[in-house]
């Protein structure tokens, strides 16, 4: 049996992934990367995008939105700033959500709530594009 | 002596804020550990953070480093983030931390220094008002959070951030409550800016290869330090909220236990009164039977 790597996905919140994979692929700021076991040590920092996790056969997409990659002769730890597992999600109630959001855009009352409500527009895009 | 009726009165009221307490405790109590269980998911995060910040920090050193950890270089204005809980009735939990607040003025007070605070919870603002309030620069209303979440964290550190990017502060330090257990929570001061790297973390074991960074090591560390900043806000607004459920727990049990004694006091006394009063009633009718 081929080596495996230890990888584990933290947000600020919680743990959301921790074991023994094959093969993690990273979006990383200059491009995506690909980590298999006894990769050299390398830290990045992440765009917002799928992180895709290969592991017997299976494949598992988590959506990261921006942070940082860490890999070490222990294996590879990434730091999310916020993560969502896309399994968990529905593309409808996700497309309902988009549109909410983009209403509160237009009716934004100040400046504050407009830069609020546009981050938060951002984020659902960048979701909803990992998810075609 | 009061009558019967101003004793029965009384026991009641007693009883029904005996409930209220009680009721407060349990649902402090269930709180509790909900807030336990999320400083507990928070760790991991905190331990790797701290690790590849110690690694970065190792390398980065003197004048390339960035401000954020670097500091400007002088100590006269201190801004102090004091991060209170936003409901009372929990003991000492928020007299205790502003306390440690206070002494610290006093003290930097004494060293000329100037003193800023940024409140982040209602009731140390209102504690700190009173001698403070010239002080408070800006306050941070948590309330409308019905679960912590590092969105807060990172409200708080934004304003934190801006306001040393203005050059308004040198040194910031962050008061809050370490969690030791539900009768124990231990007001902290932690220095938030110049970042200071984590003791105890080690930089991981590289087997002698050589780390690569993309784009370059300042860049990451330049992004890095904010959110190590925000994750230190985060881990003490969750530390607080858990010393906030446990000291209001064992306020509440000690509230309802004086209740309770309460009770058992005026019963007494009741009772006994009740007994004068029959014995009262009888000595009148025999006396009475007796002059026939």
């Amino acid at each position: 049996m081929a080596d495996k790597l230890h990888f584990s996905l933290v947000s600020p919140e919680r743990e959301l992934y921790a074991g023994d994979v094959d093969h993690v692929v990273v979006p990383g700021s200059e491009g995506e990367f690909g980590v298999l076991a006894n990769h050299a040590p390398f830290m990045t920092t992440i765009r917002p995008g799928p992180l895709r996790i290969l592991n017997d056969g299976g494949e598992r997409r988590i959506f990261v939105n921006g942070g940082f990659a860490d890999v070490t002769p222990a294996g590879l730890t990434v730091l999310a700033e916020d993560a969502v597992d896309l399994e968990d999600l529905d593309a409808a109630k996700l497309d309902q959500d988009l549109k909410n959001c983009r209403e509160d855009v237009g009716d934004a009352k100040d400046e504050a709530q407009k830069r609020d409500a546009e981050a938060r527009l951002r984020r659902l895009e960048a979701i909803r594009a990992a998810m075609r | 002596m009061p009558s019967l009726k101003e004793f029965r009165n009384r026991i009641a009221s007693v009883k029904s804020t005996q409930k209220i307490t009680k009721a407060m405790q349990m649902v402090a109590a269930a709180k509790l550990k909900r807030a336990q269980t999320a400083a507990a998911a928070a760790g991991p995060y905190a331990e790797r953070m701290a690790t590849v910040i110690a690694n970065l920090t190792n390398n980065v050193r003197g004048d390339s480093a960035p401000l954020l950890l670097r500091g400007t270089g002088k100590d006269e204005v201190r801004l102090l983030v004091v991060a209170t809980s936003e409901r009372g009735l929990c003991g000492g939990f928020n007299t205790q931390i502003v306390r440690l607040v206070r002494e610290h003025i006093a003290q930097l007070q004494a060293a000329g220094k100037t003193v800023k605070i940024l409140c982040v919870g209602r009731k140390g603002r209102d504690q700190l008002k009173r001698l403070h309030g010239d002080k408070i620069i800006d306050f941070v209303d948590l309330s409308g959070y019905k679960t912590l979440d590092a969105s807060a964290a990172a409200l708080i550190g934004d304003k934190v951030r801006a306001l040393f990017d203005q050059g308004s502060f040198d040194v910031c330090t962050l008061f809050y409550s370490k969690f030791r257990s539900v009768i124990s929570q231990t007001p902290t001061a932690q220095q938030l800016i110049p970042a200071t790297p984590p003791d105890g973390a080690r930089a991981p074991d590289l087997k002698g290869a050589i780390y690569s960074y993309e784009p370059s090591e300042a860049a990451i560390l330049e992004g890095l330090l904010p959110r190590y900043v925000d994750g230190q806000i985060f881990r003490a607004l969750l530390e607080n909220a858990a010393g906030e459920q446990g000291a209001r727990m064992s306020a509440m049990d000690n509230a309802t236990r004086n209740a309770g004694d309460m009770i058992k006091k005026l019963s007494l006394r009741y009772n006994r009164q009740r007994q004068a009063n029959i014995t009262k009633e009888l000595i009148e009718i025999i006396s009475g039977a007796e002059a026939l």
